[in-house]
């Protein structure tokens, strides 16, 4: 895929808003086109965290192996979301594995280069900090009704 | 004299007897007020000795005391301790019964099957709730057939008050201490100067046909005047009164309000209130099966919003708190009750205030709301 | 209101108070704690009429009532309820079998406005239990499916043994304009569909990402959490508030408001509700304990 290509797409997603051309553009540089089929594993539990995902098209799911149960499967993130922030924060080791459900067409962005971007260009760092808080916010909330038991008999 | 709908005439006390035969001999069950375990109860009377004559009552928050007051009145209490509910809404009231049939079941009828019934007695403020009771029990999109058989051949004999009672506040309301309309005879008892009589203005053509088998004379001005007077003694007494200008919209824009906390510490939701109140109409359900479980019926029995159990589905109880239920009966009353049926829930009758244990007052209640208009219990909200 | 004349019109001397006998034709287990009825009058006359998002009240010899809405289809010949096993009443109707006799008064409420959504484009959102009281919504869509646009029905359940219609559901898949999209708060192993709250099914959906304002209907049902979050998620995602309709649940002991448990401020839940257009109840639906 062109850069423009990958520039385009990122303008045109909500994560993106608000960003000027010169930080899409440095973000941009950041970004490869990635694609998985189903089944395949976008990461896995342990690994080292160097990348973040737009997942473009698709469905992933988050899942946890449990022994003796298998891989459960914690929640599915569809397309037009962001995967993954375990690159923000040390030990920078991914929590959960992340299988494609469906094929996947996803914008796979080097963590350590974003780092490297936030750190020259301090705002560019603290307007990204401020959207994937968004984003662990929902997945919070999101979590937190999950585990509420909403449709239970006591709810 | 021809006696017709609109005459106005006199009954001697003595002569009052007629009253009660005429209704007796068309077949009316006739309830009237008796002294009776302390307080002034609605049972059938046959007999004019039967009345409470020369017992008053003393109400106030959580009091209620009848003494002889050593007049000669028979109507000179103020209200009973339950309204006419118990004629025309009695606690519970059997609906239909069912059959087994084989592995199935048929209906069998069994509805309650009451008779005439003549209400003597009836306050201002009391006859205003048999008319609420009517509009939302026959007049609204679906009507209940058990109130509307009681309902049907009533016959009110109405008794204007010649004081206020303690908790009184009829006239605030609007609904008293005259009986305007409604009513198929309504009584004003005026003893003095040696005569002890009632004036007695004539409702309707079943009013008119039991007074002309009454010994009557035609009222004079004298008697009319001595009759307004007596009512505009009543209307100078009372004691209370309730600020009704907007207060649908006051009550509920006042949900948060700290005041509904405050009630909750004194409030038992014992549901007294609901029990005394002619207005309050809940009601829960019963089904019983006889002890071969051939046959089963459904009761309809009195239930109050004061329950935890009223407000249960299947997730939990939505008005758990005490303030949340006294709430509710507080803002239905007064507040909702316009929108669903076109008038104040409350006739201003004071037995909510008599009859509570701790003398709660939804005058002073809806006072207190008002006073603390925009309040709530979110700091730095006021 | 026209919509509320139209439904139950059906003359009943004893004021809707007395139920008439209906037969269990076919008895079925949905999931571990829910069952499905197929019913037919006992006499043996036409089934009663109803329009979707209303409910009976269905009465047990000697054990009692208690309202289910109704699951069927508008336009069938028999009347279908999918029963939750939630208390005595209900866990007593879960040993009905074919032929046993039950009572039905009903139906009564307020329906699902199927007219108002004509010529757009209808997203229905249910939780758990409540896609018995929509699923006549999709009914209805798929006997006039011209009159409608693109349909998409979103549904989340506790865990995947708990989701309801999974066959039927395959069914309606196959429509055109048509997606059903499931998901489930907890997965099981083995489950390999969606996992996540029922508003991430939202923005999945093919229309979500920008439901057209002036031609979009949404119906939501479900516990009352569920539907306060959804209400919020579909005002994001552009669906006006004047076209978002809810479906309340109250205590009920009589349906036809005269026992006054059902209350929410002014209105009765079975004769003004259980369907509300959000927008008229917005000041009061969220209130605590009201």
């Amino acid at each position: 895929m062109e850069k423009n290509e990958i520039e385009a797409i990122l303008k045109g997603h909500p994560f993106f808003e608000g960003l000027d051309a010169g930080q899409l553009s440095a973000i941009a540089d950041c970004a490869t086109d990635s694609q998985y089929e189903t089944g395949q594993f976008i990461f896995k539990e342990g690994q080292p965290s160097e990348h973040f995902f737009l997942i473009r098209s698709g469905g992933v799911a988050l899942e946890i192996f449990v022994p003796g149960k298998g891989p459960i499967i914690l929640q599915t993130i569809h397309e037009n979301s962001i995967l993954g922030w375990s690159w923000l924060v040390p030990p920078y080791k991914k929590q959960y594995d992340a299988q494609a459900v469906k094929p996947v067409k996803a914008l796979k962005f080097d963590g350590k280069k974003v780092r490297g971007l936030c750190e020259k260009d301090p705002k560019l760092g603290c307007t990204l900090l401020m959207k994937f808080s968004e984003i662990m916010s929902e997945r919070l909330w999101a979590t937190r009704i999950q585990i509420m038991d909403i449709y239970g008999k006591e709810s | 004299m021809a006696v017709k709908p609109g005459s106005t005439v006199v009954v001697a006390k003595e002569h009052l007897q007629g009253v009660l035969d005429a209704l007796l001999k068309r077949d009316y069950l006739v309830a009237g007020p008796v002294a009776r375990s302390g307080v002034i109860s609605y049972e059938p009377v046959t007999s004019v000795t039967e009345l409470p004559e020369g017992w008053t009552d003393e109400q106030e928050g959580g009091k209620y005391r009848l003494v002889k007051n050593g007049g000669g009145k028979l109507f000179g209490y103020i209200s009973a301790a339950q309204s006419w509910k118990r004629v025309l809404f009695p606690s519970e009231r059997r609906m239909w019964s069912v059959r087994r049939d084989g592995k199935s079941f048929a209906m069998a009828g069994g509805a309650e099957k009451p008779g005439k019934a003549a209400l003597l007695g009836v306050r201002a403020c009391e006859l205003s709730a048999i008319l609420v009771q009517d509009r939302v029990l026959m007049w609204d999109r679906f009507s209940d057939p058990l109130y509307a058989a009681r309902r049907r051949n009533l016959f009110i004999a109405a008794v204007n008050c010649g004081r206020a009672g303690g908790t009184c506040f009829c006239e605030s309301m609007g609904t008293g201490p005259k009986a305007e309309s409604g009513y198929d005879i309504a009584l004003t008892e005026i003893s003095g100067d040696g005569r002890h009589y009632f004036m007695v203005e004539v409702g309707t053509e079943a009013g008119a046909g039991v007074m002309s088998e009454v010994e009557v004379t035609e009222a004079g001005d004298a008697e009319k005047a001595a009759a307004a007077a007596v009512i505009a003694a009543a209307a100078g007494s009372m004691g209370r009164k309730m600020d009704t200008s907007g207060i649908k919209e006051l009550l509920f824009r006042n949900f948060e309000n700290p005041r509904w906390q405050q009630v909750a510490t004194r409030c038992l939701s014992c549901g007294n209130c609901t029990m005394v109140c002619p207005t309050c109409f809940c009601t829960a359900v019963e089904d019983r099966t006889s002890l071969d479980g051939n046959e089963a019926e459904r009761r309809s029995l009195w239930d109050s919003c004061f329950t935890l159990d009223y407000s249960r589905i299947a997730g939990g109880i939505i008005r758990q708190s005490v303030s949340s239920r006294y709430r509710q009966w507080l803002v239905h009353k007064l507040a909702a009750w316009h929108d669903q049926f076109g008038s104040s829930g409350c006739v201003g009758c004071g037995r909510c205030i008599t009859w509570c244990p701790v003398g709660i007052d939804l005058t002073e209640e809806a006072a207190a709301i008002r006073e603390s208009d925009g309040d709530t219990m979110i700091k730095g909200e006021n | 209101m026209a919509r509320k004349a139209r439904a139950a019109a059906r003359h009943n001397a004893s004021g809707f108070m007395v139920p008439e006998l209906y037969r269990v034709v076919k008895a079925w287990r949905e999931t571990h704690d829910s069952f499905s009825l197929e019913l037919a009058p006992a006499d043996g006359s036409p089934v009663m009429r109803f329009l979707p998002g209303q409910f009976n009240m269905i009465y047990l010899f000697g054990v009692g009532e208690a309202p289910i809405s109704i699951s069927g289809d508008p336009a069938g010949k028999t009347l279908v309820h999918t029963i939750r096993e939630v208390g005595s009443v209900t866990r007593r109707m879960a040993k009905l079998k074919e032929g046993d006799t039950v009572g039905i008064r009903g139906p009564f409420g307020t329906d699902w406005p199927m007219d108002a959504a004509r010529g757009n484009d209808i997203v229905v959102v249910a939780g758990g239990i409540a896609f018995a009281p929509v699923r006549p919504i999709i009914y209805s869509v798929f006997n006039e499916r011209a009159k409608y646009g693109k349909l998409a029905v979103l549904y989340g359940a506790r865990t995947p043994g708990d989701l309801l219609y999974e066959k039927e559901a395959k069914c309606w898949r196959s429509h055109e304009d048509t997606e059903v999209l499931m998901t489930v708060d907890r997965a099981l192993p083995g489950w390999s569909g969606n996992v996540g709250v029922v508003t991430t099914l939202i923005g999945r959906s093919k229309s979500g990402n920008d439901f057209d304002p002036y031609n979009t209907v949404a119906m939501v049902c479900g516990p009352e959490l569920m539907m306060r979050f959804t209400v919020r998620e579909l005002i994001k995602h552009g669906v006006p508030e004047s076209r978002i309709w809810i479906s309340l649940e109250r205590n009920m002991k009589c349906g036809i408001g005269l026992c006054g448990h059902c209350q929410m401020q002014s209105h009765f839940i079975c004769k003004d509700g259980p369907v509300f257009r959000h927008d008229r109840i917005r000041d009061i639906v969220n209130r605590r304990e009201l």
